[in-house]
């Protein structure tokens, strides 16, 4: 017997949502996706209208479903935004070269601008070039800090109030995992906020739209919307640990469904004592981007690549980036400390 | 997307294998007989040593533990309990150089009604248990399960303490001395304690079949096992908290262990019980008021505790627990603390890490219009409400996700959602929830937490839990509906619940 759509009650239902486990029809589904997006972004106030919107996009599912359904909330609910895609191509022969080509039918499709920045024209250095000198081990460190700053960098080219990016609520309760694991309370703390606006770190504000959204229902979403995602993970394998919290995860969402909001609850509602030390915001003073450190990370990393360390910017060496900013020499058991990274 | 990690590779260093030396690394004479860490290694006597300060360092810093107080040991007949009843034991000795001045007690709760054990199995548990209290010389409690069914709905009040510990616990340390000094007798706790020998085990440890029957049918209501584990968490700590009171208790002990805080902190992350954290997993906990709970394992790790039992032949005694022999993944609770146990083996710092971080954190107040009012509590695990969080949050977004697949809400695009959230608003006309009389599910809803919520979620009858939960359910509904309709005439809120 066909099961009746638990919301219209009229159609057959076409699945079971993932996270409430109501029998759906496909339109009721995609009202329900969409709706519970637009409530999102309307609650935490994510947009003003008038605002020029960069999408972080990637080719991969979820910024591929973030910029079909913002364009659509933003014609239904006249939210008046200027949206544009904004890609990052790290320069991942077989892999990024590969996604860009979504990116770019995503654009035609969408009829939405599309801007691409290389981390070659931004910092010299394809992850091709940095896997070549620092392996595979924590080249997964090289690209995040790079991305984040590569973005941010083309947000400011094209005159962007807002970048909104594709994380979703498993991403958010992964981290959220990933920090308690890791003790990182200052990131535990962060980590849950929707935007980055209100945090007062300075540069471009950031915000997630779906991250109450979960991952299956993304893919749901794209599968019988029929959207056209690149569905390869990176060449260069992640964080092994991450992968355990990965894991964890969807374990803990096939005992209990609930549990990737259940997460993000916690984590919404954690507070931290006061007199934990958080750190402080400042500038970068070789790049100007924003910096707990004398040297933000990223410059420490290109340092580091430049003069052939390439493990400079990977553990804490905070006490030689000011030998590094002053151009002194360092010593040679300094140097080979920060050489060797292979086996 | 890629998912990155910055900097963390260098913190979580992979195990390596510990360099043995054949000395004790404190007092560089004995030979060495285990090795806690990497490099600590210890001869028995030492090991013994570090091990007794431990405990007493874990008191002494926290000061909350009064001298001539009653504090009650919750003991499961388990490793790390069965360790802390012989710290206890050890440090009321009269050869304990600074000789631990509370009163204690003994309580066992026996769960063996809801954890598959015939009458057979649990006699025998608690005869061996016995045993083990009497040779302790200290008042027992021997209380099992089904006692939750003659509860009076007083445990579930909150109550409103406020005092400075610190400041207390000073007038009570002289106040003892002087106590002691003028009659003249430094050793009171053993003595009397002894005294006590006569009336102990207060409560009888028999139970009457009807709540035997009851307990079982509470139980087969719950239709997980996550759900069965939490709430006979709760029933345990209210059968201990009601225990406590009754018999003068001030303060309850804990045997939970640095690596069983580590699951527990992960697990009610997992649980959304986020917003207890701190009351949960912290050294002392005073969400009771006037009895208070304490840790003070928690600086040991299981490990060192096994080492510690073995060698000092700490008698503990296997009972089953709800737990025992399911699946990794039956439980949200079974699944992390094999997560947690596998991931410690593979990076040995992990629980260390962890259990770090619930010292950093602490309870966030839920915001509160008025500074007045004392945070309204949860039912059944008497933490502060976690649910008038603001519009954009995850609590609000699931109540959405559930009216958009319920079709309950109108497509105009506008939707009212949490009508149930806040008491406040407690929704009367119609609304999302239902109206009925009974105390239903959704009733009870809006009196819990948003964890206890998904535990009451996944039962089947709410009519099967013991009375005292659904009379003060009740009460505090006529409490709410009252306040209701008088609102408009009181010009403070709370007030009548301040006290
Ligand atoms: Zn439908
Ligand atoms: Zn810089
Ligand atoms: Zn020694
Ligand atoms: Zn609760």
């Amino acid at each position: 017997m066909p099961i009746q759509c638990s919301s219209c009650a009229k159609n057959r239902a076409m699945l079971r949502r993932p996270k409430t486990g109501h029998s759906l029809c496909k339109s009721c589904f995609f009202w329900a996706f969409e709706e519970e997006i637009h409530q999102t972004i309307v609650s935490a106030r994510l947009f003003n209208p008038g605002e020029t919107v960069g999408i972080g996009a990637s080719g991969g599912k979820d910024s591929t479903v973030l910029a079909h359904v913002l364009k659509v909330l933003n014609e239904r609910y006249d939210y008046r935004l200027k949206l544009l895609l904004l890609s990052v191509d790290e320069g991942i022969t077989g892999y990024r070269d590969d996604s860009l080509e979504t990116v770019k039918r995503n654009q035609q499709q969408y009829d939405l601008p599309l801007t691409i920045v290389s981390y070659e024209e931004l910092y010299g250095w394809t992850m091709d070039a940095i896997v070549k000198q620092v392996g595979l081990k924590n080249n997964c460190t090289f690209c995040g800090v790079f991305r984040r700053q590569a973005l941010d960098r083309g947000a400011m080219m094209l005159n962007v109030d807002k970048i909104c990016t594709g994380h979703n609520a498993d991403d958010v309760a992964e981290t959220v995992l990933m920090n308690v694991l890791r003790g990182d309370i200052a990131r535990l703390r962060r980590c849950t906020a929707i935007s980055t606006a209100s945090d007062g770190e300075g540069g471009i504000p950031r915000c997630k739209p779906l991250k109450y959204a979960y991952e299956k229902e993304i893919v749901l979403y794209a599968y019988f919307k029929k959207l056209d995602y690149f569905s390869t993970e990176c060449v260069y394998s992640p964080n092994a640990y991450r992968g355990h919290a990965r894991t964890f995860l969807k374990d803990l969402e096939a005992v209990r469904p609930s549990a990737i909001m259940d997460i993000i609850h916690s984590g919404e509602n954690l507070s931290v004592k006061e007199g934990v030390k958080m750190p402080v915001q400042g500038t970068c003073s070789r790049c100007g981007y924003i910096s707990s450190q004398a040297l933000c990370k990223s410059c420490v990393l290109l340092v580091g690549l430049n003069r052939g360390l390439p493990k400079l910017g990977i553990g804490k060496h905070h006490r030689l980036h000011d030998k590094i900013l002053a151009q002194q020499a360092l010593t040679q058991q300094e140097e080979k400390k920060l050489k060797a990274m292979n086996f | 997307m890629c998912q990155v990690d910055e900097e963390y590779d260098s913190v979580l260093e992979q195990k390596s294998l510990p360099a043995v030396s054949k000395k004790c690394m404190k007092c560089k004479e004995g030979t060495a007989v285990l090795i806690i860490r990497v490099g600590d290694a210890f001869c028995r006597g030492c090991f013994k040593e570090y091990f007794k300060h431990k405990f007493r360092a874990m008191l002494g810093k926290n000061r909350v533990l009064f001298p001539g107080e009653k504090v009650l040991l919750a003991v499961s007949g388990g490793p790390v309990s069965s360790c802390m009843l012989a710290q206890v034991q050890e440090g009321l000795s009269r050869e304990a150089p600074k000789k631990l001045r509370f009163m204690p007690g003994i309580i066992y709760i026996d769960e063996g009604g809801v954890c598959g054990q015939n009458a057979e199995e649990r006699e025998k548990a608690v005869v061996q248990l016995e045993s083990i209290f009497r040779t302790t010389g200290l008042p027992y409690h021997i209380v099992p399960l089904e006692q939750v069914f003659t509860l009076p709905e007083s445990v579930l009040e909150p109550v409103y303490r406020r005092e400075q510990p610190g400041s207390s616990y000073k007038a009570a340390v002289d106040q003892h001395i002087r106590s002691e000094v003028t009659q003249g007798h430094g050793k009171p706790t053993v003595e009397e304690s002894q005294g006590a020998l006569g009336q102990l085990s207060l409560q009888a440890s028999t139970y009457k079949l009807e709540h035997k029957l009851a307990l079982e049918g509470l139980f087969s209501t719950l239709k997980t096992l996550t759900a069965k584990q939490d709430m006979l968490h709760t029933l345990r700590q209210h059968l201990i908290l009601h225990t406590a009171r009754i018999n003068g208790y001030s303060k309850v002990m804990f045997g939970d262990s640095c690596t069983r805080l580590a699951i527990k902190l992960l697990t009610n992350i997992s649980l959304g019980r986020g917003a207890a954290l701190a009351a949960d997993t912290a050294f002392s906990d005073s969400r009771y008021g006037d009895v208070v709970m304490v840790r003070p394992m928690r600086d040991y790790s299981s490990k060192e505790i096994g080492f510690y039992n073995r060698l000092f032949e700490v008698q503990s005694v296997f009972i089953p627990g709800l737990d025992t022999k399911t699946a990794d993944k039956a439980s949200i609770q079974r699944l992390t603390e094999s997560f947690v146990v596998k991931l410690q083996a593979d990076f040995p710092s992990t629980v260390s890490t962890v259990y770090r971080t619930s010292e950093k954190l602490h309870t966030a107040c839920p915001p509160q219009s008025s500074t007045t009012e004392p945070a309204a509590k949860c039912l059944l695990c008497l933490c502060a409400l976690d649910t008038k969080a603001d519009d954009a949050s995850a609590c609000h977004a699931t109540l959405m996700s559930e009216q958009l697949s319920r079709g309950t809400v109108e497509k105009t695009g506008r939707t009212d959602a949490g009508c149930c959230q806040g008491q406040k608003q407690a929704c009367g006309d119609g609304g999302c929830c239902s109206t009925s009389r009974a105390p239903g599910a959704t009733d009870l809803r809006s009196l819990l937490c948003y964890s206890c919520r998904l535990t009451i979620k996944d039962m089947t009858a709410v009519d099967s839990l013991p009375p005292y939960i659904s009379s003060e359910a009740e009460k505090r509904q006529r409490r709410a509906a009252m306040k209701k309709e008088i609102g408009e005439f009181l010009l403070e809120d709370g007030g009548a619940d301040d006290e």
